[in-house]
Protein backbone atom coordinates (compact mmCIF):
# COMPACT_ATOMS: atom_id res chain seq x y z
CA UNK A 1 0.00 0.00 0.00
CA UNK A 2 1.56 3.31 -0.66
CA UNK A 3 -0.09 6.67 0.58
CA UNK A 4 -2.66 8.21 -2.03
CA UNK A 5 -0.20 11.49 -2.25
CA UNK A 6 2.60 9.34 -3.33
CA UNK A 7 0.24 7.88 -6.24
CA UNK A 8 -0.87 11.26 -7.32
CA UNK A 9 2.43 12.88 -7.48
CA UNK A 10 3.40 9.69 -9.74
CA UNK A 11 0.57 10.29 -12.01
CA UNK A 12 1.58 14.05 -12.59
CA UNK A 13 5.34 12.98 -13.03
CA UNK A 14 4.46 10.42 -15.47
CA UNK A 15 1.87 12.77 -17.70
CA UNK A 16 4.89 15.85 -17.93
CA UNK A 17 7.44 12.50 -18.91
CA UNK A 18 5.21 11.05 -21.03
CA UNK A 19 4.23 14.69 -22.77
CA UNK A 20 8.01 14.82 -23.16
CA UNK A 21 8.38 11.34 -24.91
CA UNK A 22 5.05 12.31 -26.90
CA UNK A 23 7.18 15.19 -28.53
CA UNK A 24 9.76 13.37 -29.48
CA UNK A 25 7.78 10.36 -30.99
CA UNK A 26 6.00 13.17 -33.00
CA UNK A 27 8.84 14.80 -34.26
CA UNK A 28 10.28 11.43 -35.40
CA UNK A 29 6.59 10.10 -36.91
CA UNK A 30 6.23 13.41 -38.25
CA UNK A 31 9.42 13.17 -40.43
CA UNK A 32 8.83 9.72 -41.17
CA UNK A 33 5.23 10.16 -42.19
CA UNK A 34 6.63 13.13 -44.36
CA UNK A 35 9.53 10.84 -46.01
CA UNK A 36 6.55 8.51 -46.71
CA UNK A 37 4.60 10.86 -48.46
CA UNK A 38 7.14 12.32 -50.28
CA UNK A 39 8.56 8.87 -51.09
CA UNK A 40 12.26 9.63 -49.28
CA UNK A 41 13.26 7.73 -46.54
CA UNK A 42 13.62 10.63 -43.95
CA UNK A 43 15.57 10.33 -40.61
CA UNK A 44 17.53 6.86 -40.77
CA UNK A 45 21.16 7.37 -39.64
CA UNK A 46 21.34 7.90 -35.71
CA UNK A 47 19.62 4.54 -34.05
CA UNK A 48 18.05 1.57 -35.44
CA UNK A 49 15.45 3.15 -38.23
CA UNK A 50 16.59 6.71 -37.05
CA UNK A 51 14.53 6.55 -34.22
CA UNK A 52 17.38 8.30 -31.84
CA UNK A 53 16.99 11.79 -33.95
CA UNK A 54 14.94 13.40 -32.51
CA UNK A 55 17.55 13.27 -29.31
CA UNK A 56 20.44 13.94 -31.62
CA UNK A 57 18.41 17.01 -32.30
CA UNK A 58 17.94 17.95 -28.60
CA UNK A 59 21.22 17.57 -28.15
CA UNK A 60 22.35 19.81 -30.92
CA UNK A 61 19.92 22.18 -29.68
CA UNK A 62 21.20 22.49 -26.34
CA UNK A 63 24.40 22.85 -26.72
CA UNK A 64 24.00 25.60 -29.30
CA UNK A 65 24.15 29.54 -28.92
CA UNK A 66 21.57 31.47 -27.05
CA UNK A 67 21.41 34.29 -29.14
CA UNK A 68 19.43 37.70 -28.47
CA UNK A 69 18.72 39.98 -30.93
CA UNK A 70 20.05 44.15 -30.04
CA UNK A 71 17.62 45.75 -29.08
CA UNK A 72 15.05 42.90 -27.92
CA UNK A 73 13.91 43.30 -24.62
CA UNK A 74 15.84 41.00 -22.43
CA UNK A 75 13.53 39.84 -19.63
CA UNK A 76 10.39 39.69 -22.02
CA UNK A 77 12.49 37.90 -24.72
CA UNK A 78 13.17 35.02 -22.10
CA UNK A 79 9.88 34.50 -20.37
CA UNK A 80 7.50 34.31 -23.81
CA UNK A 81 9.23 30.69 -24.26
CA UNK A 82 8.81 29.79 -20.75
CA UNK A 83 5.26 30.99 -20.83
CA UNK A 84 4.55 29.09 -24.18
CA UNK A 85 5.78 25.46 -22.86
CA UNK A 86 4.12 25.88 -19.30
CA UNK A 87 0.92 26.38 -21.02
CA UNK A 88 1.47 23.74 -23.19
CA UNK A 89 2.04 21.73 -19.79
CA UNK A 90 -0.56 22.48 -17.69
CA UNK A 91 -3.15 22.26 -20.45
CA UNK A 92 -3.04 19.01 -20.11
CA UNK A 93 -3.66 18.78 -16.18
CA UNK A 94 -7.22 18.51 -16.55
CA UNK A 95 -7.35 15.58 -19.36
CA UNK A 96 -8.59 12.67 -18.08
CA UNK A 97 -6.66 9.73 -20.32
CA UNK A 98 -8.06 6.56 -18.46
CA UNK A 99 -11.08 4.69 -16.01
CA UNK A 100 -10.79 5.26 -12.35
CA UNK A 101 -8.05 2.92 -11.20
CA UNK A 102 -6.76 1.55 -8.01
CA UNK A 103 -3.25 0.73 -9.33
CA UNK A 104 -3.37 -2.97 -9.50
CA UNK A 105 -4.03 -2.54 -6.03
CA UNK A 106 -1.54 -0.55 -4.69
CA UNK A 107 -3.50 2.30 -2.73
CA UNK A 108 -6.81 1.83 -0.84
CA UNK A 109 -9.07 4.17 -2.76
CA UNK A 110 -9.63 4.41 -6.51
CA UNK A 111 -8.17 7.43 -8.28
CA UNK A 112 -9.00 8.85 -11.76
CA UNK A 113 -6.24 8.74 -13.86
CA UNK A 114 -5.55 12.64 -14.48
CA UNK A 115 -3.74 15.09 -12.70
CA UNK A 116 -6.55 17.21 -11.51
CA UNK A 117 -10.12 16.42 -11.22
CA UNK A 118 -11.89 19.79 -11.79
CA UNK A 119 -15.39 20.13 -12.21
CA UNK A 120 -15.07 23.19 -14.48
CA UNK A 121 -12.45 21.19 -16.84
CA UNK A 122 -13.71 22.36 -19.75
CA UNK A 123 -13.36 25.76 -19.21
CA UNK A 124 -10.13 25.75 -17.56
CA UNK A 125 -8.36 23.92 -20.54
CA UNK A 126 -10.12 27.17 -22.70
CA UNK A 127 -8.57 29.48 -20.17
CA UNK A 128 -5.02 28.02 -20.79
CA UNK A 129 -5.63 27.99 -24.38
CA UNK A 130 -6.58 31.71 -24.57
CA UNK A 131 -3.37 32.70 -21.92
CA UNK A 132 -1.22 30.96 -24.44
CA UNK A 133 -1.23 33.56 -27.16
CA UNK A 134 0.82 35.69 -24.64
CA UNK A 135 3.23 33.32 -25.29
CA UNK A 136 3.82 33.88 -29.20
CA UNK A 137 2.55 37.41 -29.15
CA UNK A 138 5.58 38.26 -26.84
CA UNK A 139 8.28 36.50 -28.94
CA UNK A 140 7.31 38.05 -32.05
CA UNK A 141 7.14 41.62 -29.92
CA UNK A 142 10.36 41.59 -27.61
CA UNK A 143 12.47 40.59 -30.85
CA UNK A 144 12.29 43.67 -32.21
CA UNK A 145 12.78 42.49 -35.49
CA UNK A 146 9.72 42.90 -38.55
CA UNK A 147 9.20 39.30 -39.38
CA UNK A 148 8.92 38.27 -35.68
CA UNK A 149 6.15 40.92 -34.73
CA UNK A 150 3.92 40.34 -38.40
CA UNK A 151 3.96 36.11 -37.67
CA UNK A 152 2.83 36.92 -33.75
CA UNK A 153 0.24 39.48 -34.81
CA UNK A 154 -0.83 36.88 -37.37
CA UNK A 155 -0.74 34.09 -35.11
CA UNK A 156 -3.13 35.88 -32.01
CA UNK A 157 -5.28 37.18 -34.63
CA UNK A 158 -5.67 33.77 -36.21
CA UNK A 159 -5.79 31.76 -32.62
CA UNK A 160 -8.58 34.82 -31.07
CA UNK A 161 -10.31 34.54 -34.42
CA UNK A 162 -11.19 30.44 -33.97
CA UNK A 163 -11.04 30.31 -30.41
CA UNK A 164 -14.47 31.47 -30.95
CA UNK A 165 -15.22 28.36 -32.87
CA UNK A 166 -13.54 25.86 -30.57
CA UNK A 167 -15.21 27.59 -27.49
CA UNK A 168 -19.05 27.18 -29.09
CA UNK A 169 -17.75 23.62 -30.46
CA UNK A 170 -17.03 22.84 -26.90
CA UNK A 171 -20.10 24.13 -25.47
CA UNK A 172 -22.42 22.07 -27.71
CA UNK A 173 -20.21 19.11 -26.38
CA UNK A 174 -21.14 20.18 -22.83
CA UNK A 175 -24.74 20.80 -23.57
CA UNK A 176 -25.19 16.92 -24.71
CA UNK A 177 -23.04 15.91 -21.70
CA UNK A 178 -24.68 17.66 -19.13
CA UNK A 179 -21.66 18.70 -17.58
CA UNK A 180 -18.45 20.69 -17.61
CA UNK A 181 -16.27 18.17 -16.11
CA UNK A 182 -14.40 16.19 -18.65
CA UNK A 183 -14.51 12.92 -16.89
CA UNK A 184 -18.08 12.90 -16.79
CA UNK A 185 -18.40 13.48 -20.50
CA UNK A 186 -15.99 10.72 -20.82
CA UNK A 187 -18.50 8.86 -18.99
CA UNK A 188 -21.32 9.64 -20.58
CA UNK A 189 -20.37 7.96 -23.80
CA UNK A 190 -19.39 4.59 -22.33
CA UNK A 191 -21.80 1.92 -24.31
CA UNK A 192 -23.58 1.31 -26.96
CA UNK A 193 -26.27 2.18 -28.96
CA UNK A 194 -28.42 -0.78 -30.84
CA UNK A 195 -25.22 -2.75 -29.24
CA UNK A 196 -22.86 -2.35 -32.11
CA UNK A 197 -22.34 1.64 -32.61
CA UNK A 198 -20.71 2.82 -29.43
CA UNK A 199 -21.73 6.12 -28.31
CA UNK A 200 -19.30 8.63 -29.19
CA UNK A 201 -20.54 11.85 -29.28
CA UNK A 202 -18.68 12.46 -32.83
CA UNK A 203 -22.15 10.73 -33.70
CA UNK A 204 -24.62 12.79 -32.07
CA UNK A 205 -21.95 16.47 -32.74
CA UNK A 206 -20.74 15.67 -36.44
CA UNK A 207 -20.54 18.90 -37.56
CA UNK A 208 -19.07 20.25 -33.53
CA UNK A 209 -16.39 17.37 -33.98
CA UNK A 210 -15.81 19.00 -37.05
CA UNK A 211 -15.53 22.49 -35.98
CA UNK A 212 -13.01 21.63 -33.38
CA UNK A 213 -10.80 19.31 -35.17
CA UNK A 214 -10.57 22.32 -37.76
CA UNK A 215 -10.50 25.16 -35.09
CA UNK A 216 -7.47 22.66 -33.17
CA UNK A 217 -5.49 22.93 -36.26
CA UNK A 218 -5.73 26.87 -36.60
CA UNK A 219 -5.29 26.76 -32.37
CA UNK A 220 -1.76 24.87 -33.08
CA UNK A 221 -1.08 26.93 -36.14
CA UNK A 222 -0.50 23.65 -38.01
CA UNK A 223 -0.57 23.57 -41.77
CA UNK A 224 -2.75 24.35 -43.76
CA UNK A 225 -3.39 26.83 -41.43
CA UNK A 226 0.51 27.49 -40.27
CA UNK A 227 0.35 31.16 -41.72
CA UNK A 228 2.66 32.38 -37.73
CA UNK A 229 5.21 30.24 -39.85
CA UNK A 230 4.91 31.11 -43.85
CA UNK A 231 9.17 30.75 -44.62
CA UNK A 232 7.86 32.66 -47.72
CA UNK A 233 6.41 35.66 -46.31
CA UNK A 234 7.86 35.44 -42.72
CA UNK A 235 10.98 33.38 -42.65
CA UNK A 236 10.13 31.60 -39.71
CA UNK A 237 7.54 33.59 -38.29
CA UNK A 238 7.29 34.26 -34.25
CA UNK A 239 10.58 32.55 -33.02
CA UNK A 240 12.81 33.99 -36.06
CA UNK A 241 15.16 35.48 -33.79
CA UNK A 242 15.15 32.51 -31.03
CA UNK A 243 17.87 29.79 -31.12
CA UNK A 244 19.02 27.33 -28.86
CA UNK A 245 16.62 26.07 -25.79
CA UNK A 246 14.14 28.89 -25.84
CA UNK A 247 13.52 28.05 -29.91
CA UNK A 248 13.22 24.01 -28.62
CA UNK A 249 10.82 25.24 -25.89
CA UNK A 250 8.80 26.72 -28.62
CA UNK A 251 9.12 23.62 -30.87
CA UNK A 252 8.12 21.52 -27.59
CA UNK A 253 5.04 23.65 -26.88
CA UNK A 254 3.89 22.93 -30.42
CA UNK A 255 3.76 19.15 -30.61
CA UNK A 256 2.43 19.21 -26.89
CA UNK A 257 -0.38 21.06 -27.78
CA UNK A 258 -0.74 18.70 -30.95
CA UNK A 259 -0.72 16.27 -28.25
CA UNK A 260 -3.10 18.28 -25.81
CA UNK A 261 -5.46 18.83 -28.52
CA UNK A 262 -5.94 15.05 -29.81
CA UNK A 263 -6.43 13.86 -26.09
CA UNK A 264 -9.19 16.62 -25.99
CA UNK A 265 -10.70 15.69 -29.00
CA UNK A 266 -10.42 12.02 -28.27
CA UNK A 267 -11.95 12.54 -24.39
CA UNK A 268 -14.87 14.55 -25.96
CA UNK A 269 -16.05 13.11 -29.02
CA UNK A 270 -14.44 9.98 -29.19
CA UNK A 271 -15.23 8.51 -26.13
CA UNK A 272 -11.71 8.94 -24.13
CA UNK A 273 -10.87 5.78 -22.75
CA UNK A 274 -14.18 3.49 -23.63
CA UNK A 275 -13.44 0.81 -26.72
CA UNK A 276 -14.55 -3.08 -26.85
CA UNK A 277 -12.65 -5.66 -26.17
CA UNK A 278 -10.04 -4.59 -23.47
CA UNK A 279 -11.26 -4.75 -19.50
CA UNK A 280 -11.71 -0.54 -18.08
CA UNK A 281 -8.51 -0.86 -16.69
CA UNK A 282 -6.39 -1.35 -19.34
CA UNK A 283 -8.59 1.80 -21.16
CA UNK A 284 -5.61 3.87 -21.36
CA UNK A 285 -4.69 1.71 -24.53
CA UNK A 286 -7.96 2.58 -26.28
CA UNK A 287 -6.90 6.24 -25.11
CA UNK A 288 -3.60 6.52 -26.70
CA UNK A 289 -4.58 4.29 -29.90
CA UNK A 290 -7.18 7.31 -30.21
CA UNK A 291 -4.77 10.13 -29.65
CA UNK A 292 -2.20 8.21 -32.01
CA UNK A 293 -5.13 8.09 -35.38
CA UNK A 294 -5.83 12.14 -34.52
CA UNK A 295 -2.21 12.92 -34.61
CA UNK A 296 -1.30 11.12 -37.35
CA UNK A 297 -4.54 12.75 -39.37
CA UNK A 298 -2.91 15.79 -38.36
CA UNK A 299 0.50 14.86 -40.14
CA UNK A 300 -1.58 13.95 -42.86
CA UNK A 301 -2.57 16.40 -43.48
CA UNK A 302 -0.04 18.61 -43.28
CA UNK A 303 1.76 17.01 -45.62
CA UNK A 304 -1.02 16.84 -48.27
CA UNK A 305 -2.23 20.08 -48.32
CA UNK A 306 -0.88 23.40 -49.54
CA UNK A 307 -1.33 26.49 -47.16
CA UNK A 308 -4.22 28.48 -47.58
CA UNK A 309 -4.04 31.98 -48.30
CA UNK A 310 -4.44 34.88 -45.31
CA UNK A 311 -7.56 36.99 -45.90
CA UNK A 312 -9.06 33.11 -46.61
CA UNK A 313 -8.16 31.81 -43.31
CA UNK A 314 -9.90 34.95 -41.85
CA UNK A 315 -12.70 34.30 -43.98
CA UNK A 316 -13.57 30.85 -43.13
CA UNK A 317 -12.79 31.51 -39.73
CA UNK A 318 -15.39 34.56 -38.98
CA UNK A 319 -18.29 34.05 -42.07
CA UNK A 320 -18.19 30.01 -42.19
CA UNK A 321 -17.28 28.16 -39.07
CA UNK A 322 -18.24 30.64 -36.43
CA UNK A 323 -21.78 30.89 -38.05
CA UNK A 324 -21.60 26.84 -38.24
CA UNK A 325 -20.53 26.73 -34.86
CA UNK A 326 -23.30 29.38 -33.27
CA UNK A 327 -25.84 27.25 -35.33
CA UNK A 328 -24.76 23.89 -33.81
CA UNK A 329 -25.04 25.01 -30.87
CA UNK A 330 -28.61 26.11 -31.31
CA UNK A 331 -29.53 23.19 -32.92
CA UNK A 332 -27.78 20.65 -30.01
CA UNK A 333 -29.80 22.89 -27.45
CA UNK A 334 -32.99 22.56 -28.92
CA UNK A 335 -32.40 19.11 -29.68
CA UNK A 336 -31.95 19.04 -25.78
CA UNK A 337 -34.69 20.12 -24.95
CA UNK A 338 -36.71 18.44 -27.05
CA UNK A 339 -35.45 14.64 -26.96
CA UNK A 340 -34.13 15.74 -23.20
CA UNK A 341 -31.16 14.20 -21.89
CA UNK B 1 -8.69 28.50 7.83
CA UNK B 2 -4.96 29.11 7.95
CA UNK B 3 -4.12 28.22 4.37
CA UNK B 4 -7.29 30.03 3.42
CA UNK B 5 -6.07 33.83 5.15
CA UNK B 6 -2.16 32.63 3.56
CA UNK B 7 -3.29 32.47 0.16
CA UNK B 8 -5.93 35.10 0.69
CA UNK B 9 -2.89 37.45 1.94
CA UNK B 10 -0.53 35.70 -1.13
CA UNK B 11 -2.93 36.50 -4.11
CA UNK B 12 -3.61 40.07 -2.17
CA UNK B 13 -0.47 41.17 -2.02
CA UNK B 14 0.46 39.60 -5.80
CA UNK B 15 -2.48 41.66 -6.64
CA UNK B 16 -1.84 44.86 -5.08
CA UNK B 17 2.05 44.36 -5.99
CA UNK B 18 1.24 44.15 -9.99
CA UNK B 19 -1.27 47.23 -9.70
CA UNK B 20 1.47 48.90 -8.26
CA UNK B 21 3.66 47.88 -11.01
CA UNK B 22 1.18 48.82 -13.68
CA UNK B 23 1.17 52.63 -12.53
CA UNK B 24 4.46 53.23 -11.66
CA UNK B 25 6.16 50.97 -14.45
CA UNK B 26 7.99 52.84 -17.47
CA UNK B 27 7.78 50.86 -20.22
CA UNK B 28 3.71 50.66 -21.26
CA UNK B 29 4.05 46.78 -22.48
CA UNK B 30 5.21 46.01 -19.02
CA UNK B 31 2.51 48.14 -17.38
CA UNK B 32 0.22 45.52 -19.72
CA UNK B 33 1.98 41.87 -18.35
CA UNK B 34 1.46 43.01 -15.11
CA UNK B 35 -2.25 44.21 -15.22
CA UNK B 36 -2.60 40.42 -16.34
CA UNK B 37 -0.45 39.21 -13.51
CA UNK B 38 -3.19 41.65 -11.52
CA UNK B 39 -5.73 39.33 -12.76
CA UNK B 40 -4.40 36.43 -12.65
CA UNK B 41 -4.42 37.12 -8.65
CA UNK B 42 -7.48 38.03 -8.92
CA UNK B 43 -8.85 34.84 -10.45
CA UNK B 44 -6.66 33.36 -7.29
CA UNK B 45 -8.96 34.76 -4.90
CA UNK B 46 -11.85 34.08 -6.52
CA UNK B 47 -10.82 30.56 -6.12
CA UNK B 48 -10.09 30.92 -2.56
CA UNK B 49 -13.71 32.48 -2.17
CA UNK B 50 -14.81 29.01 -3.50
CA UNK B 51 -16.03 30.01 -6.88
CA UNK B 52 -13.50 28.23 -9.42
CA UNK B 53 -16.05 29.31 -12.31
CA UNK B 54 -15.88 33.27 -11.90
CA UNK B 55 -12.05 32.49 -11.34
CA UNK B 56 -11.71 30.80 -14.37
CA UNK B 57 -13.92 32.90 -16.47
CA UNK B 58 -11.90 35.94 -15.48
CA UNK B 59 -8.69 34.56 -16.67
CA UNK B 60 -11.01 34.01 -20.19
CA UNK B 61 -12.30 37.26 -20.49
CA UNK B 62 -9.83 39.49 -18.78
CA UNK B 63 -6.57 38.31 -19.03
CA UNK B 64 -7.16 36.06 -22.41
CA UNK B 65 -9.17 38.20 -24.37
CA UNK B 66 -9.76 41.79 -23.48
CA UNK B 67 -5.73 42.15 -22.13
CA UNK B 68 -4.58 40.43 -25.88
CA UNK B 69 -6.58 43.77 -27.28
CA UNK B 70 -4.43 45.88 -24.75
CA UNK B 71 -1.10 44.26 -26.17
CA UNK B 72 -2.07 44.64 -29.41
CA UNK B 73 -2.67 48.47 -29.28
CA UNK B 74 0.41 49.15 -27.19
CA UNK B 75 2.27 46.90 -29.38
CA UNK B 76 1.33 48.96 -32.63
CA UNK B 77 0.71 52.32 -31.53
CA UNK B 78 4.62 51.53 -30.26
CA UNK B 79 4.55 53.58 -27.38
CA UNK B 80 8.16 53.12 -26.73
CA UNK B 81 8.24 56.87 -28.09
CA UNK B 82 5.95 58.64 -25.70
CA UNK B 83 7.73 56.52 -22.81
CA UNK B 84 11.06 57.99 -24.08
CA UNK B 85 9.49 61.80 -23.42
CA UNK B 86 7.82 60.77 -19.96
CA UNK B 87 11.42 59.81 -18.76
CA UNK B 88 13.33 62.70 -20.46
CA UNK B 89 11.38 64.78 -18.08
CA UNK B 90 8.89 66.16 -20.78
CA UNK B 91 6.08 68.75 -19.05
CA UNK B 92 3.02 66.40 -18.16
CA UNK B 93 0.49 69.33 -17.40
CA UNK B 94 -1.56 69.31 -14.48
CA UNK B 95 -4.69 68.61 -15.78
CA UNK B 96 -4.14 64.80 -16.47
CA UNK B 97 -2.63 64.95 -12.61
CA UNK B 98 -6.24 66.73 -10.94
CA UNK B 99 -8.67 64.07 -13.49
CA UNK B 100 -6.42 61.41 -11.72
CA UNK B 101 -7.02 62.58 -8.30
CA UNK B 102 -10.92 63.65 -8.56
CA UNK B 103 -11.08 59.94 -10.20
CA UNK B 104 -9.11 58.73 -7.15
CA UNK B 105 -11.00 60.52 -4.72
CA UNK B 106 -14.34 58.70 -6.51
CA UNK B 107 -13.40 55.51 -5.90
CA UNK B 108 -12.16 55.45 -2.86
CA UNK B 109 -15.59 57.15 -1.55
CA UNK B 110 -17.45 53.97 -3.54
CA UNK B 111 -15.26 51.41 -1.45
CA UNK B 112 -15.74 53.27 1.93
CA UNK B 113 -19.69 53.34 0.80
CA UNK B 114 -19.70 49.43 -0.20
CA UNK B 115 -17.73 48.11 2.72
CA UNK B 116 -20.04 50.48 4.95
CA UNK B 117 -23.57 48.71 3.10
CA UNK B 118 -22.12 45.42 3.51
CA UNK B 119 -23.97 43.79 6.01
CA UNK B 120 -21.07 43.08 9.27
CA UNK B 121 -21.22 39.65 10.80
CA UNK B 122 -20.70 35.81 8.82
CA UNK B 123 -18.82 35.80 5.47
CA UNK B 124 -18.04 39.20 4.28
CA UNK B 125 -20.04 41.08 1.47
CA UNK B 126 -21.10 38.59 -0.21
CA UNK B 127 -22.95 35.98 1.43
CA UNK B 128 -25.17 38.65 2.98
CA UNK B 129 -29.01 40.71 2.71
CA UNK B 130 -30.55 40.33 -0.81
CA UNK B 131 -27.45 38.93 -2.46
CA UNK B 132 -28.17 35.40 -3.54
CA UNK B 133 -27.66 32.70 -1.93
CA UNK B 134 -23.54 31.00 -2.23
CA UNK B 135 -24.79 27.90 -3.05
CA UNK B 136 -26.91 29.29 -6.29
CA UNK B 137 -23.72 31.18 -7.20
CA UNK B 138 -21.06 28.21 -6.95
CA UNK B 139 -22.49 25.77 -9.78
CA UNK B 140 -22.32 26.83 -13.47
CA UNK B 141 -26.28 25.85 -13.86
CA UNK B 142 -28.01 28.02 -10.71
CA UNK B 143 -25.82 31.15 -11.93
CA UNK B 144 -27.24 30.67 -15.20
CA UNK B 145 -30.91 30.72 -14.04
CA UNK B 146 -29.93 33.32 -12.05
CA UNK B 147 -28.16 35.45 -15.03
CA UNK B 148 -31.32 34.57 -17.24
CA UNK B 149 -34.41 34.77 -14.81
CA UNK B 150 -33.81 37.44 -12.12
CA UNK B 151 -30.90 39.62 -14.08
CA UNK B 152 -32.13 38.81 -17.18
CA UNK B 153 -32.75 42.85 -18.15
CA UNK B 154 -29.62 43.75 -16.92
CA UNK B 155 -27.53 40.81 -18.62
CA UNK B 156 -29.80 42.14 -22.03
CA UNK B 157 -28.70 45.76 -21.48
CA UNK B 158 -24.61 44.72 -20.81
CA UNK B 159 -25.01 42.96 -24.37
CA UNK B 160 -26.87 45.93 -26.02
CA UNK B 161 -23.65 48.42 -24.34
CA UNK B 162 -21.30 46.08 -25.67
CA UNK B 163 -22.99 46.29 -29.37
CA UNK B 164 -22.56 50.06 -29.32
CA UNK B 165 -19.19 49.80 -28.40
CA UNK B 166 -18.13 47.56 -31.29
CA UNK B 167 -20.24 49.40 -33.56
CA UNK B 168 -18.52 52.75 -32.04
CA UNK B 169 -15.06 50.87 -32.66
CA UNK B 170 -16.12 49.94 -36.59
CA UNK B 171 -17.25 53.71 -37.24
CA UNK B 172 -14.16 55.00 -35.73
CA UNK B 173 -11.95 52.75 -37.76
CA UNK B 174 -13.76 52.68 -41.24
CA UNK B 175 -14.28 56.74 -41.51
CA UNK B 176 -16.00 56.28 -44.98
CA UNK B 177 -18.00 53.11 -45.08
Amino acid sequence: MIPLYVAQFGIILAVFGLLLVSAAIMVYSERKVAAIIQQRYGPYLVGPKGMLQPIADVIKLIFKETLRPKGADRALFMLAPLISATAAFTAFAVVPFGAETDLFGLIDHKISLQVADLNVALLVLFAITSVSVYGIVLAGWSSNSKYSLLGALRSASQMISYELSYGLSLASVLVVANSLSLTEVVNAQSGNWFGFIPRWFVFLQPVGFFIFMVAGVAETNRAPFDFPEAEQELVAGYHTEYSSTPFMMFFLAEYINMVTAAAVATDLFLGGWHGPWLPEYLGWMWFLAKIAAILFFYIWMRWTLPRLRYDQLMTFGWKVLLPLAALNLIVTAAGVIYFGN
Amino acid sequence: MGTELLLFYLFGAVALGASLLVVLGRNPMHSVLMLIVSFAALAGLYITLDSPFAAVIQIIIYAGAIMVLFLFVVMLLNAHKEDALVAAGAPMGAKPLYAGAGLAVVLAAELVWALVRAPQGSGGPMSGGASPDAAALESVRGLGQLLFTDYGFAFEVTSILIIVAMVGAVVLAKREL
